[in-house]
């Protein structure tokens, strides 16, 4: 038991810090402090930066870019970065295909995708969820049936985020309608975005961005060579994918930036001449929230310390559900700091409205997805009733 | 950064855990003991002693064992596993760091060693009727007289003030509260002790131009006070994450085995959500108690970290606490149980020094003058 880090992961902290504030341009950090949105050249221009110093993917195997860090590295690495407003590497890339082609591609896919999808030079998308396949995703029911060299798939996808910007789709297809349990029947494809038979339509979300859309699948003919490892192997590939999306999901550099910005904001709104900032609720409701999200950075830090020797902690899967809850408590809060100035969520030029307090409402509507995503908070509360608690 | 215990900490646990299921892994054993005055056990008390345990934050030189924080977190978690009535909190972290930290070497000797021996029982005289949590006193004063000081006023609830051998009183002085030495059957003292709904014992003290000894050399002692008070918060947190702990999975193995409408309870997820939301309440106890300690170990700011997992435990023991006879049902509120005890404990637990109402604003109060808590940083590390 030590507090203290050791003098070289001090320095290590300090050298990210360094980096993440003055390599990446400052218009992209406050475009994300701002919580505006990131175009898609922002993301591109921040990832190749961090690339280029070996930042982008450290978690990967080393002979694929990766930096062979401690757990606890890495979340200092995330950390770091979050507080300083950097867009963090294109989860869909970094987190997501990246290490299932490391683990499962083959050797041709390892040296054809993983470089450019390091370096975002391939803006991939997932293909995963489906109309009637949400939670239960082993439902899916997209299908792809081998023609020759080729798949020929046909079905629908849906919530593909960012899909717009997207080069490529990993896509969950189910290659084997016969099969005894439905989990072994389905199949892990890539392929262009621009093949013909994909249609992409964006779903405009209640906070008015397009983020997300869905995906039309209509003959689209996809190359064998383009199967992801073994066929009707894809759900175990999903898993190994769903397992690292939820590292890291837990923001807690991002929440603790937020509130950071929600006592700047709390000083600015007056109340009959005094700030809000010296209300004793809102006091302590900032207080209570910021105590919550040292509790959730303490439990963070104490499985990323333990999962050291390969066994997970299983307190890591508190990390997904709470993460998440305080994310959308902090945008709630700034919502209600901003108040009335809260409704002039669409203002563009011409109004005195703060910037902070136009995105506040859209931006505590676009968070209800984060206790749904990665595995709803509901599926979160099966596996800690069934796998912790044995019931 | 390092969130594992070593070697010789995990043996001290096994330790502790062995000691303290031999007495109370039957759970009517505490009934029994707890259904008696002084309301715990004299022969696991001196076990404990023969354990090194009561002297385990004290300097070798006066008894001790001259371990650290850490220690002193792992044997409160066990005592609050299993509910040992011991008052171990109370007399060797509370009482017997007030002494530490202000006494002189020869009450240091006399007092820390008799705790630490087994042979003395300490008190922190503290809390006033009509107050609540505070750092000083203004409902017993001190008077002066040559080198001779007297006390007059009310202490109460003090925990064990009946049993105690000897008490530290707190008392206000010009310029601000004194700590005194009361031996328990000083002259011009009446003890009037009672059973505590958690089955502990607590007194109303009354002095009377009752005579006191000046711990160590004077002048005011609040902030010795307020340190020693965060210590016995942070020792408190533990305490709560081992009954919590054993709530939770009391209350898990329950919901296997108890049957109805033809199932067993955790076929209804109702039920098992709420569980696992126990759990979660449950962990982020736990971090925030083990960094509490680990900042008093690395010599951090022990109030507001101790203040910080006071918050994080009270919210924590709430809502396990209820949950946990809830869960059960009926037999949660019956004595025969245990789980109703564990919920007693915590809520006991969460009134003696400050609930999590009390922290949140004290935490209040400084959060505007910092960006952002930063655990590893200053000027917790």
């Amino acid at each position: 038991m030590r507090l203290q880090l050791s003098p070289e992961l001090e320095a290590f902290r300090e050298e990210m810090r360094t980096f993440f504030t003055t390599a990446i341009p400052q218009e992209i950090r406050d475009t994300v402090a701002a919580h505006r949105h990131v175009t898609r050249e922002q993301y591109i221009e921040s990832q190749r930066i961090l690339n280029a110093a070996g930042l982008a993917v450290p978690h990967w195997p080393v002979e694929w870019g990766g930096r062979d860090w401690t757990p606890l590295q890495r979340h200092i690495w995330r950390e770091e970065m979050q507080l300083a407003g950097v867009p963090e590497p294109l989860a869909f890339n970094a987190t997501m295909i990246g290490p299932v082609l490391a683990a499962f591609g083959s050797q041709e896919q390892k040296e054809r995708f993983l470089p450019a999808t390091a370096n975002l030079d391939i803006w991939w998308c997932q293909g995963f969820s489906e109309p009637d396949a949400g939670s239960d995703l082993a439902s899916l029911r997209t299908t792809a049936v081998r023609d020759g060299d080729d798949w020929v798939v046909n079905g629908q996808k849906t919530w593909t985020t960012l899909g717009q910007y997207a080069d490529w789709i990993f896509c969950l297809v189910r290659t084997d309608p016969t099969a005894e349990k439905r989990q072994r029947g389905i199949s892990m494809l890539l392929f262009p975005m621009d093949t013909p038979g994909v249609t992409l339509r964006p779903i405009e979300l209640i906070d008015g961005g397009h983020e997300v859309n869905e995906v039309f699948f209509e003959d689209v003919r996809v190359p064998a060579e383009n199967l992801v490892g073994e066929e009707n192997r894809g759900w175990d590939y999903a898993k190994f994918l769903l397992g690292n999306e939820r590292t890291g999901i837990a923001r807690v550099g991002a929440t603790k930036k937020l509130l950071a910005q929600a006592k700047d904001y709390a000083r600015e709104i007056t109340v009959d001449g005094t700030p809000l900032s010296q209300d004793p609720l809102m006091a302590r409701r900032i207080a209570e929230l910021e105590n919550e999200v040292l509790a959730l950075e303490l439990t963070a830090l104490r499985v990323v310390a333990d999962s050291a020797g390969g066994k997970q902690n299983p307190a890591s899967s508190v990390l997904k559900l709470r993460g998440s809850e305080l994310q959308q408590a902090a945008t709630e809060l700034v919502v209600d700091i901003a108040g009335p100035l809260s409704l002039a969520s669409f203002a563009d030029g011409g109004s005195d409205v703060p910037d902070w307090a136009r995105v506040a409402t859209p931006t505590y509507l676009n968070y209800r997805k984060v206790s749904i995503y990665g595995g709803s908070n509901e599926v979160q509360r099966t596996i800690i009733a069934g796998t912790i608690l044995g019931l | 950064m390092d969130f594992t215990f070593d070697n010789e900490q995990n043996d001290l646990r096994e330790a502790v855990r062995g000691l303290l299921e031999r007495a109370y892994g039957d759970s009517e054993q505490r009934r029994k003991v707890v259904a008696n005055d002084p309301g715990f056990d004299e022969k696991t008390w001196s076990q404990l002693a023969e354990m090194g345990l009561l002297g385990l934050p004290f300097a070798e030189d006066h008894g001790g064992m001259g371990a650290g924080p850490i220690e002193v977190a792992i044997v409160a978690e066990e005592i609050g596993r299993v509910l040992a009535p011991e008052p171990f909190v109370e007399v060797v972290v509370l009482a017997g760091g007030l002494v530490s930290a202000v006494g002189t070497d020869e009450q240091k000797s006399e007092i820390l060693g008799g705790i630490a021996e087994g042979s003395t029982v300490a008190a922190f005289a503290h809390a006033e009727p009509g107050t609540r949590w505070s750092s000083s006193a203004s409902g017993v004063g001190a008077t002066r007289s040559g080198d001779a000081w007297t006390l007059d006023g009310v202490k109460e609830p003090v925990p064990n003030g009946a049993r105690a051998d000897v008490l530290v009183v707190s008392a206000a002085v010009d310029g601000g509260t004194g700590l005194f030495l009361v031996p328990g059957d000083a002259p011009g003292l009446t003890r009037t002790g009672y059973r505590t709904h958690d089955g502990g014992r607590a007194a109303n003290l009354r002095f009377d131009g009752t005579p006191a000894t000046l711990l160590g050399t004077g002048g005011d002692q609040t902030a010795a006070i307020e340190r020693a008070l965060a210590e016995a918060r942070i020792g408190y947190a533990h305490e709560a994450v081992g009954a919590m702990d054993t709530a939770l999975r009391t209350t898990a193995e329950y919901l296997k085995a108890r049957k109805q409408f033809g199932v067993t309870l955790n076929k209804f997820q109702a039920l098992t959500f709420r569980a696992a939301d126990m759990y979660v309440s449950l962990e982020l106890a736990r971090s925030t108690a083990l960094w509490a300690s680990m900042v008093q170990d690395a010599g951090g700011d022990v109030v507001t970290a101790a203040d910080r997992a006071r918050l994080q435990s009270s919210r924590a023991g709430r809502h396990i606490g209820k949950e946990a006879i809830q869960l059960h049902g009926g037999i949660g509120v019956t004595a025969e149980y245990k789980v109703g005890h564990y919920t007693s404990r915590l809520t006991a637990i969460d009134h003696l020094l400050g609930d999590g109402d009390w922290a949140a604003a004290r935490l209040a109060q400084k959060v505007d003058g910092y960006p952002t808590v930063d655990p590893l940083g200053a000027p917790y590390a």
